[in-house]
C-alpha cells in the first residue's frame, strides 16, 4: 500500500459558529473547496465516505450527503468510530482505490454542535448516570487521574500541551480560538471535571472538512503536483469503556501505530512533525507514548521541555489542533499534515518529510493512524 | 430532589438491582472459565459461555481512579457539587463506578485506597456506594 494512494486535495469551511447552517450544506462547501484544491472535476468522484455526525447519528447519512453532492458513487458509506472515523475512512477509501472498487474518493465530515446542540458531549452515560456519571470530559478525567498518579506527572506536563497548541492556533488566521495561553493561565484555569481544567478540553465547533483521495498513478496522469502520498495506515480498538478497561494508561493506539509504521517502513525517529488528536491534553501525552515517541510516563516532561514546540524534536499540532484551531473531530489534523508535506503550512516545519496524524474516538475506545510523505 | 436519571432495569440486570435492594452487591461468575464481571451480560466476555451465575461480593475493594465534578450536567447534581465519581475494583475482580460517601469532595481519595460497600438508597433505587476503609478512613 505504501505510497500507492495520495491525498490530492483538501478543503474546509470556516471554523467556529455557523448559525442556521445545515451540516450537510457545510459538507458540500468543504467538498467544493477540496475539489478545487485538487483540480479534479466532481464527475470523477466515485467514492463518498462520510463520518457520522457526532451530534445527530442517522440512517443512510452517507447517501444523504452523496445526494447533496449530486454524486451516485460506486462506493459509499457513513461510519461511526467517534473521532477515529475520519482516518479510518481514509484507510477504507485507500483500500477500495487499491482494489479497483473506486477511483476518486471523497472523505468528509461536518457538524454544528456549537450553534445547534452540544448535548452529546454532556450526555448521561448509561446506568451509572444515577451516580452522576455524565459527559465526555469525565471519561478523559478518569484516565488523566490514573495516568498522573501512575507516572507522577506534574500538571505542567499536561499544561505544556495546551500552551503549545494554543500558541500555534494564535498564529493560524483560520483558528477558532486565537488567544495564546501561558502556563500560569493554564494552572489558574477552572476545574471542569477535576483533574481536567477548562484548558485541558478542546473546543466545540461548527464546521466541515473534506479530503480527496486517488491513486498515485492517476494523480500523476492528471498532473496533480500537490498530491501527498499516504505511506502508512493503522487502526486499533480498545473497545472496553473506561470503567471496564484493564489498563487506563495505554491503549490500542500502540497497535494502530505499529501497523502504520510497518506499512510505511518507518519508525518514530523518521517523523518530523505530528498532528495528534488533542480532544483533551491527556490524549496527546498517551498517544506520544503509545506511538513510541516517549517512554511510558515521560511525555509530560518531553512536552514541558519544549519537545513538541516549534523548533523542538517533534513540532505538534502546528495549526492549533482541537484545542485551538477547531474542535471538529479530526480531518483538520489530516489537512494540516497535508499542508506540512506540501510545504505550505503557516507554521511550516522546514524540510519535513514525514508527518504522523492520529485520530481517536469515544473515551479512547477507537484509534486510527495516518503517515504522510512529501510529494515526489 | 430533582429527578435523578434512572438505570434501565431489565430481566438481565434485575438480579443486580434486587440484590442491592436487599443490601448485597452481586456480580456475575462464569461457570465455564471462572471469570467474574459487571455489569450484567448474557454471555461471558472471556469465553462467551452463557452459563453464568450471580455471586455475592465481599464488599471490599480498592480505588482505581476518580474524578470530581465542578459542573453539574443535570440539575439533580447541582446541590452536590463538588462531588466524586470513583472507579472501584472489587477484590473479586469486577470494576464499577460509584461514589465514596466520605470522599470530602474528592480530597480524601487516593489510588489503591481500600474501600468497603455502603449501600444507600436514592428514592426507590438502592445504590452500591462505598466508604473508605482501613488506613484510608483514618
Amino acid at each position: 500500500m505504501r505510497g500507492r494512494t495520495v491525498i490530492a486535495g483538501v478543503g474546509h469551511t470556516a471554523y467556529g459558529k455557523h448559525p442556521g447552517r445545515d451540516r450537510v450544506s457545510l459538507i458540500v462547501e468543504a467538498v467544493r473547496n477540496a475539489l478545487g484544491d485538487a483540480g479534479i472535476e466532481k464527475d470523477r468522484v466515485d467514492g463518498v465516505l462520510v463520518k457520522m455526525a457526532n451530534s445527530e447519528p442517522s440512517f443512510l447519512y452517507g447517501q444523504r450527503v452523496a445526494e447533496a453532492l449530486g454524486i451516485r458513487p460506486r462506493l459509499g458509506c457513513s461510519l461511526d468510530q467517534g473521532g477515529a472515523a475520519n482516518i479510518a475512512l481514509i484507510a477504507y477509501a485507500a483500500m477500495a482505490i487499491e482494489a479497483g472498487m473506486c477511483e476518486v474518493a471523497v472523505v468528509c465530515y461536518g457538524d454544528t454542535p456549537r450553534t445547534a446542540s452540544r448535548a452529546v458531549y454532556h450526555r448521561p452515560r448509561g446506568d451509572e448516570a444515577i451516580y452522576g456519571w455524565y459527559s465526555v470530559a469525565a471519561g478523559y478525567a478518569m484516565i488523566h487521574q490514573a495516568y498522573r498518579h501512575a507516572h507522577k506527572v506534574r500538571d505542567q506536563g499536561f499544561g505544556a500541551v495546551a500552551v503549545a497548541c494554543r500558541g500555534n492556533g494564535a498564529r493560524n488566521p483560520n483558528a477558532q480560538l486565537r488567544k495564546p495561553l501561558t502556563m500560569d493561565d493554564y494552572l489558574a484555569s477552572p476545574w471542569v471535571v477535576e483533574p481536567l481544567r477548562r484548558d485541558d478540553c478542546c473546543l466545540v465547533s461548527d464546521g466541515a472538512a473534506a479530503v480527496i483521495l486517488t491513486s498515485a498513478k492517476l494523480a500523476k496522469e492528471l498532473g496533480l503536483r500537490a498530491a501527498v502520498p499516504i505511506l502508512g495506515l493503522g487502526q486499533g480498538q480498545e473497545s472496553w469503556d473506561v470503567q471496564y478497561r484493564p489498563d487506563l494508561t495505554s491503549t490500542m493506539a500502540r497497535s494502530s501505530a505499529e501497523t502504520a509504521f510497518r506499512m510505511a517502513g518507518l519508525g518514530p525517529r523518521d517523523i518530523n512533525v505530528a498532528q495528534i488528536y488533542d480532544c483533551f491534553t491527556i490524549a496527546v501525552l498517551m498517544t506520544l507514548e503509545d506511538y513510541g515517541f516517549c517512554k511510558p510516563g515521560q511525555a509530560g516532561d518531553f512536552a514541558a521541555a519544549g519537545g513538541i514546540a516549534a523548533g523542538g524534536r517533534l513540532p505538534l499540532n502546528t495549526s492549533g489542533g482541537l484545542l485551538s484551531e477547531t474542535g471538529t473531530p479530526g480531518l483538520q489534523l489530516v489537512i494540516e499534515g497535508v499542508r506540512q508535506m506540501r510545504g505550505s503550512a503557516t507554521l511550516q516545519v522546514a524540510g519535513a518529510k514525514h508527518c504522523v496524524v492520529s485520530n481517536q474516538g469515544g473515551s479512547m475506545q477507537t484509534h486510527a493512524t495516518l503517515i504522510l510523505g512529501a510529494p515526489a | 430532589m430533582s429527578d435523578l436519571p434512572r438505570p434501565q432495569i431489565d430481566d438481565r440486570s434485575r438480579p443486580y438491582w434486587e440484590g442491592l435492594a436487599a443490601g448485597r452487591l452481586l456480580f456475575q461468575h462464569c461457570r465455564a472459565c471462572g471469570r467474574n464481571w459487571l455489569p450484567a451480560r448474557d454471555a461471558c466476555p472471556s469465553c462467551l459461555s452463557p452459563d453464568a451465575e450471580w455471586r455475592p461480593a465481599s464488599g471490599n475493594g480498592r480505588i482505581v481512579s476518580w474524578v470530581v465534578y465542578h459542573v453539574a450536567y443535570h440539575d439533580a447534581f447541582k446541590d452536590r457539587l463538588p462531588y466524586d465519581v470513583t472507579l472501584v475494583e472489587l477484590d473479586e475482580g469486577p470494576r464499577l463506578l460509584t461514589n465514596i460517601v466520605d470522599s470530602r469532595g474528592g480530597k480524601a481519595l487516593s489510588v489503591d485506597a481500600r474501600v468497603r460497600l455502603a449501600v444507600q438508597t436514592e428514592g426507590d433505587i438502592a445504590l452500591a456506594r462505598f466508604t473508605l476503609a482501613g488506613d484510608a478512613a483514618r
